[in-house]
């Protein structure tokens, strides 16, 4: 290898580090059965790599390079260990045997390493997802072990102080040891009823991005690209679950129109004053093949993300807002709304439904929100509802409801927007 | 960001020799662990330039040149689009890719234009025409 300088063969590192960890660590996890135990290895691999690499260069293979030596650190710890019990002699003799296994070129041998590399993936996505942990614990560990984000880059994309998402993620580590939960891929119905929080991490991470709920920026890009790098990846690992592509789909869908979402000043633009030539025809077309293969897979009743996925795809389809097919958008919203009964949901309908079918029709079924406690505080309910009577021609009434929702937001960038029309509603209130 | 890796031609892809079957495995393979890592968006091989066309500007005038194209080591042979971290990460990923050609060849890594990256000197109208001519261009 050529000299290379030392900030170049740091960057090397980090790639390097960034591509492996999470398989590196899913590995580790399978066999010493402790994902606290498995990060740490994988670091301090990555420790004699940064000794090492600057004089011999970096490996050929650097994955396999981190593996063996995570290996042999873990079977010195095991082995010097005071009271060695027998169940970690047991892995130790189990991580040598592995080790003298070694690399080899017999192809059906490559795709059953690359097969159970898939598995111990799903397994940690599983885990970091476990119900015995806090939602922030969930969203901390994957990203952290799955994504492959420092504490530091966690911290600045929800606007957590550090030394927070750090005790969060020691103490997730220290709940799941505490719980016993198995390093597993969920199969059947334990499937069905674990999948969902997966998918919601994954979500809520990607929602994190799209419309960031605090702070100065609308969005914040770099958090979509980490969930749809996710969601893609679980898409290839579970390419027979349908959700799996629906949430695919609908990030990719949504990710499609997020250069149009933020003016040159990086406040918001809403849908339909977006440039619609900014979209991008790259990513609309991998939702739209994603929400394909979710609709091919249920062969009938979509889940509730194939649903949101395949409302956006109408949006996707309609290069001006008037061609926009509100009445399937409707349609959908109606199995949407079966299917989760969230008040959210229904004020969404509402708004469908006064594109389909005129404002007086989305302000009845508005109006009808009003007491839903779970909207209590919610500022898209005043927002909704200042849009529907501002078309009604109830200037006075949309003012004051705007202003309302204006009080409500916590991101500054929409609540700006919203004190600028209804600044725009009292002007022409005065003509 | 987004970077396209482009596959440089050689000799024999310029003169149709199809790969192995053990390369297109070795192929496969890769192809689905940079899909499996979230990494890939899009790829495809390209025709030798044989079954190709230049169309070379000279002021308003523009005049067609048929393939195949001399100077092989400059054509692509097929391309990926990937989205990645940074350069350095698509460098990690191009290294561990098979070796494409049965002899000596060669990835180029470009990174992809972003319409921020043109800054205060695009204005609007322009980007606007950009996007509008590339929309058209893809949605054929």
């Amino acid at each position: 290898m050529p000299a290379a300088s030392h900030s170049d063969l740091q960057r090397t590192i980090d790639a390097v580090w960034r591509i492996e960890a999470p398989r590196l660590i899913a590995g580790l996890t399978r066999m010493v059965r402790d994902v606290g135990l498995a990060e740490d290895l994988a670091q301090d691999a990555l420790v004699v790599a940064l000794e090492k690499w600057p004089q011999s260069g970096v490996p050929d293979n650097p994955g396999a390079w981190l593996m063996a030596t995570a290996k042999h650190r873990a079977i010195d710890l095991f082995r010097r260990g005071e009271t060695l019990q027998a169940k970690q002699e047991q892995i130790a003799r189990e991580l040598e045997l592995d080790l003298t296994d070694g690399v080899s070129a017999d192809p059906t041998a490559d795709a059953a390493a690359a097969a159970q590399a898939g598995d111990d993936l799903l397994g940690l996505i599983f885990m970091c997802c476990h119900p015995v942990l806090a939602l922030e614990a969930r969203v901390a560990l994957t990203l952290r072990l799955l994504g492959g984000l420092t504490s530091d880059e966690i911290a600045r994309a929800f606007l957590t102080p550090r030394a927070t998402v750090q005790q969060r993620i020691v103490r997730a580590k220290r709940t799941l040891a505490a719980a016993r939960v198995p390093f597993e891929l969920p199969a059947g119905e334990q499937l069905a009823e674990r999948l969902p929080a997966v998918l919601g991490v994954i979500y809520l991470v990607f929602n994190e991005g799209y419309s960031a709920t605090a702070g100065s920026d609308w969005t914040r890009p770099e958090l979509c690209e980490d969930a749809l790098r996710l969601g893609r990846m679980l898409a290839e690992l579970m390419p027979r679950e349908s959700e799996v592509h629906g949430l695919a789909a609908l990030m990719e869908l949504q990710a499609s129109r997020l250069r149009a979402r933020r003016g040159p000043d990086g406040q918001p633009v809403l849908l339909n004053d977006q440039d619609r030539s900014r979209w991008d025809l790259l990513l609309i077309g991998r939702g739209l093949r994603a929400l394909d293969r979710a609709e091919v897979l249920t062969g009938g009743a979509l889940g509730p993300y194939a649903l949101q996925a395949a409302i956006a795809a109408c949006h996707a389809r309609a290069r001006v807002p008037a061609d926009t097919d509100w009445e399937r958008i409707v349609a959908l919203y109606d199995a949407l709304a079966a299917l989760t009964g969230s008040p959210v949901v229904e004020l969404n309908r509402a708004v469908a439904v006064a594109m389909a079918f005129g404002p007086a029709a989305g302000l009845e079924l508005v109006d009808a929100l009003a007491d839903e406690s779970a909207l209590a505080g919610y500022h898209l309910l005043p927002a909704v509802r200042a849009d529907l009577l501002e078309r009604l021609g109830r200037r006075e009434e949309a003012y004051a409801e705007l202003t309302r929702a204006a009080g409500m937001t916590d991101n500054e960038q929409e609540r700006l927007l919203m004190l600028e029309r209804a600044a725009g509603l009292a002007k022409r209130e005065e003509r | 960001m987004r970077f396209m890796v482009m596959v440089k031609a050689t000799q024999d892809s310029e003169n149709g020799v199809m790969p192995s079957e053990e390369l297109l495995s070795a192929m496969g393979r890769y192809n689905e662990e940079l899909a499996k890592a979230g990494v890939m968006l899009a790829g495809e091989g390209l025709q030798p330039s044989s079954k190709g066309a230049r169309v070379r500007f000279s002021g308003a005038s523009r005049s067609v040149i048929d393939g195949p194209f001399a100077e092989t080591k400059e054509l692509v042979a097929g391309y990926w689009i990937w989205q990645c971290k940074s350069l350095d990460e698509a460098i990690e990923w191009v290294k561990r890719c098979p070796n494409p050609m049965p002899g000596d060849s060669e990835i180029e890594i470009r990174q992809v234009f972003e319409a921020e990256d043109f800054g205060e000197e695009f204005t609007p109208e322009l980007r606007e025409q950009e996007e509008r001519i590339r929309a058209q261009i893809e949605g054929q």
